[in-house]
């Protein structure tokens, strides 16, 4: 009778411990899995600035007939940093992009017609908005990252981590400043 | 953050149970001293009205709130700063879905967040706030309203907030009962034995002070929830300074919100009932005072992170208690406060004012018509006349007809007036001398021409028709 009830009760601590081993390799799995999500929107929004770049150039053409230089600068490191791959590669391009859109709003300063035109204060918008979602989507991958990297390394999580080798999330951190940085364009 | 909002959710079910409990136990006590042996009976009346009340909270709340207040959802195209900003945060906070985004029909500046669950969420914004919000500050209060939607703060106070309902709707229906029917026969068979009249004594206790309980709780629930949400707001976006000068914004905002009610207040960012100079701090508000709010987001220096928030709030109050709930300041990090936005358009709060206002009436369908001179005439839906004359250059302007037809469907489906038939021929009258003069247009009408008028056309004031002027 009591070797029955040592056999329930041991049962019984077996079912909670496998219980509570999914419970926490569930919200390992969620983790990960907000982590990657969190990644992809920053892609989401680099390719939106590129795509948002042709229409700012189109719009600047009307009034900066004797700016082409400048306008296809923008233009040209526009098509490098849509085509580049590799990380290092990428950040070197979109550096480049972020230089030639800082010398193009500086030459928008002469040009009152073009800040004053409704369609280049909507373009405008859109690009602020943009480099504000690309800074938004890293504060929410880092924020995520964290998360998960606190799980992984914190007692008890991380023995179930180490048995189903998750590993920890990289930080999106900008180490040189100008280095994979949007640029910081000031429209006044 | 993600962490404290697990964690949250489990808390505000226990207190949505215990709320309940409290319900259920008024209704067994109440039927018991209605008649002996009822009280399973009380306790399926407070179950199915909960029920009733909970499940229309949870699938209709939403939209009942948003239709209440007179809201109205808006595109990218109508407002694309505002549509932008809540973008922003949208990705900040990691929502899995965009929320809806609504203009409210007021010039008093306030906003709300709906909305059971992260998929299924609404911003409100009024237009008035939307008109003199720069854009940091708008961030700040699309942030805090975005936290509400992540800690399902909106879920947990309609769900508080009807159950409340209900047991208010039991304990008067009781306590009336016992006050006018007080001599009927059956709480006087209650006086045949000692128990049954504690019962009863027990049951008129409840009923008074059960429904106060839970007011109370419901009121420190929601101020600790606003304060959760501004911690979360500045966390979100690690920038203190744009939600406190909204809120300063909106603390000397004098116009009250027409449409808002008790039952709603607790959704708005303000309290939008709140008279003007009146610090309401007591026990029976839910909202904490938007001053002390400022300060305790303006004391926050250095790093934001819900530790500091709870730091400066105790500086700012001058005690020792905890305002952050447990587990957001174990998950916590420490994030440098970023820098303010450049202004990106030199926009007078006068042009921002006009935009708010141009907004709202594109929303409610009105037609632009932009005239040469540089004035954008404003014509309403219900508009019929196919010319108008600038009321600036006095410049003819036709109409776009098709356009106004097709947007004025549903205002005139509403207004139910019948559609004018457009007049064929122009009209000319020889204009004599330079005095006044009446003529009458075909419709019927007495139309008049000032001595002031050098135009060559007008359209008559009841039907539209055009008229040439011809001089003499």
């Amino acid at each position: 009778m009591s070797g029955l009830a040592a056999v329930v009760v041991l049962l019984a601590i077996g079912i909670i411990l496998v219980l509570w081993l999914i419970g926490i390799y569930n919200s390992l799995i969620r983790l990960r899995n907000q982590v990657k999500n969190a990644w992809s929107q920053i892609d989401v929004q680099l390719k939106r600035r590129h795509d948002l770049i042709p229409n700012l150039v189109d719009t600047a053409k009307g009034y900066m007939q004797h700016e082409r230089g400048t306008l296809e600068a923008v233009t040209k490191a526009r098509n490098q940093a849509a085509a580049a791959s590799g990380v290092g590669e990428q950040a070197k391009a979109e550096r480049n992009l972020s230089q030639a859109l800082g010398n193009f709003f500086v030459v928008v300063e002469n040009y009152p017609d073009l800040k004053a035109s409704q369609n280049f204060l909507q373009v405008q918008e859109e690009l602020t908005s943009t480099e504000n979602k690309i800074g938004f989507a890293r504060q929410a991958y880092n924020d995520q990252a964290m998360a998960l990297n606190n799980r992984i390394q914190m007692f008890p999580s991380n023995l179930v981590a180490g048995m189903f080798n998750f590993t920890a999330a990289e930080f999106f951190e900008i180490e040189a400043p100008a280095e994979r940085e949007v640029p910081k364009v000031s429209f006044n | 953050m993600w962490e404290q909002i697990r964690s949250n959710r489990r808390k505000s079910v226990f207190l949505v149970l215990c709320i309940a409990a409290l319900l259920l136990f008024l209704g067994l006590v109440i039927g018991e001293a209605w008649q002996p042996g009822a009280g399973l009976l009380g306790v399926a009346v407070a179950l199915v009205l909960w029920t009733v009340l909970s499940l229309t909270a949870y699938f209709r709340g939403g939209d009942i709130l948003l239709a209440v207040s007179g809201a109205k959802e808006i595109t990218h195209d109508d407002h694309p700063r505002l549509f932008n900003v809540v973008e922003e945060m949208k990705i900040a906070a990691a929502l899995p879905k965009m929320p809806k985004v609504y203009l409210i029909d007021d010039m008093a500046m306030n906003a709300f967040a709906t909305g059971r669950s992260p998929d299924d969420a609404a911003v409100a914004v009024t237009a008035g706030l939307l008109g003199r919000l720069n854009r940091d500050e708008l961030q700040g209060v699309v942030a805090h309203e975005m936290s509400h939607i992540l800690n399902r703060d909106v879920l947990l106070m309609s769900m508080v907030g009807v159950t409340l309902g209900a047991l208010v709707m039991i304990s008067q229906v009781f306590l009336r009962s016992l006050y006018f029917g007080g001599s009927s026969r059956r709480y006087r068979s209650s006086r045949a034995n000692g128990g049954q009249a504690l019962i009863l004594v027990v049951a008129i206790v409840g009923a008074i002070l059960a429904p106060i309980l839970a007011q109370l709780i419901y009121f420190a629930v929601s101020r600790r929830r606003e304060y959760l949400a501004d911690a979360n707001a500045a966390v979100l976006t690690r920038y203190p300074e744009g939600l406190a000068s909204a809120l300063e914004k909106l603390s000397v905002d004098t116009q009250v919100l027409a449409r808002a009610n008790r039952a709603t207040a607790p959704m708005y960012i303000v309290n939008p009932l709140r008279k003007a100079n009146e610090a309401r701090t007591g026990l029976t508000s839910t909202h904490p005072p938007i001053e002390e709010r400022v300060r305790v987001l303006r004391t926050i220096i250095g790093s934001v992170s819900y530790q500091q928030y709870e730091a400066a709030w105790r500086t700012t109050r001058g005690n020792r208690g905890s305002i952050m709930p447990a587990s957001a300041l174990a998950s916590d990090q420490a994030n440098p406060i970023r820098q303010a936005m450049a202004p990106e358009t030199q926009q007078t709060p006068r042009q921002q004012v006009r935009e708010a206002g141009d907004l709202l009436r594109k929303v409610n369908q009105f037609l632009f018509l932009p005239c040469a001179c540089g004035l954008r005439i404003k014509l309403p839906p219900d508009f019929k006349k196919p010319q108008i004359e600038c009321p600036r250059c006095h410049r003819l302007l036709t109409a776009p007809v098709a356009q106004m037809v097709a947007a004025g469907a549903v205002a005139q489906a509403v207004a139910g007036r019948p559609e004018q038939p457009v007049p064929a021929q122009p009209l000319a009258i020889t204009r004599s001398g330079t005095g006044w003069m009446s003529f009458k247009c075909p419709c019927g009408t007495t139309q008049n021409i000032a001595p002031s008028f050098a135009g060559n056309q007008i359209a008559c004031s009841h039907c539209g028709r055009k008229i040439q002027i011809r001089r003499a």
